[in-house]
């Protein structure tokens, strides 16, 4: 169970950027990986935790989840994957190891507030 | 009146941290041409017992060091410091993996010369799921399964497979016991990574091992082609 270590880093990098910007950010958006080794139920569980005490609490994290694909060294083309259980291509079943994309765990967008200057 | 929420683009790996520690690492590594193996597996599975028999196997013709991770106890470090080899204790506390900020830790503290080592090796956290994600900046990731735990193994976690470059198969001496069936096993472990070298062994009668080891002092050799090992 490392998601709510996982979760601390996404609030710490979301908080940088929006430091950096200037700006109140209102939600995350991430990409995960089928092969990311992070579960995408338990990380939603500790993003709440992890924002408290931080600026980004009461924020949310939007989850884009996001399919294996692999190459296929017969077809010479991107399959996607049935199955994790069984890396081979969907077209014409020849096993195939090479991961195209699958692996993501990445902050891809803030969605963000524009902080209004002080009223003078 | 609310302004309307706008987005602006991040692309960021979350464990960039991670990777850029791991990355320097590994040019550190191969600058002082070690070779470094990380070792994966559930609990209990015959990692300590495998990097025992390893060091001892190796540690006659190759100069060789351990750093092995563990939740609480040191238990392990004495074990595999029965070798003679040089061994450091991680604790991690209740972290379930190892991060390369550890072993980056554990290298400054305990000021091992890396040029003078063949191979090092990376004992992980007894754990299938999160070391996945983590890159310690290590030339080779062997898991483990024991014929013990059932064949089925790999399908429950197809990710840590995924991530690994060599499968061994532990407590081969059991086999019979258990009636582990190899066969379906190895058809498991080709499923979720086509390709992979599996390796059967027994730490304990030292069965198999001496294929894998040659399996290692090549690839050492592919890691310095230009210098006499």
């Amino acid at each position: 169970m490392h998601e709510l270590s996982i979760a601390m880093s996404i609030v710490e990098l979301a908080e940088e950027e929006a430091e950096r910007r200037g700006v109140q950010v209102e939600a995350v958006h991430l990409k995960l990986g089928a092969l990311s080794g992070v579960v995408k139920a338990a990380l939603l569980s500790c993003y709440e935790m992890a924002c408290e005490g931080t600026p980004l609490e009461g924020s949310r994290l939007l989850i884009d989840e996001v399919p294996v694909v692999i190459f296929c060294p017969s077809c010479r083309a991107q399959r996607p994957l049935n199955s994790v259980q069984l890396f081979c291509c969907s077209e014409c079943g020849t096993p195939a190891s090479a991961v195209v994309q699958g692996k993501e765990l990445e902050v891809v967008a803030l969605e963000i507030k524009e902080c209004a200057p002080n009223p003078v | 009146m609310r302004p309307e929420p706008r987005l602006i683009e991040v692309r960021k790996n979350v464990l960039k941290q991670n990777d850029v520690v791991a990355r320097a690492l590994r040019d550190r590594f191969h600058a002082a041409g070690v070779f470094v193996v990380s070792l994966v597996s559930s609990p209990g599975s015959g990692k300590t017992a495998f990097l025992e028999k390893t060091l001892t196997l190796l540690r006659p013709n190759h100069r060789v060091a351990a750093l092995v991770g563990d939740l609480a106890t040191e238990n392990d470090a004495l074990r595999l410091a029965r070798s003679q080899a040089p061994v450091k204790q991680i604790t991690t506390g209740t972290l379930c993996h190892l991060e390369a900020a550890m072993v980056q830790k554990a290298l400054e503290e305990e000021q091992w010369d890396l040029n003078q080592l063949d191979f090092l090796f990376i004992e992980n956290v007894g754990n299938l799921v999160c070391p996945s994600s983590y890159d310690l900046g290590e030339d080779l990731r062997l898991v483990l399964i024991s014929v013990t735990e059932g064949e089925d193994k790999p399908l429950k976690y197809p990710t840590i497979f995924n991530s690994a470059d060599v499968s061994i198969v532990t407590k081969l001496d059991l086999a019979a016991a258990v009636e582990f069936s190899w066969q379906t096993a190895y058809n498991n472990i080709q499923a979720v990574r086509p390709g992979m070298p599996v390796f059967k062994v027994s730490a304990k009668t030292g069965d198999g091992m001496e294929k894998y080891l040659e399996f290692l002092a090549t690839r050492l050799s592919e890691l310095r082609p230009a210098s006499v090992v």
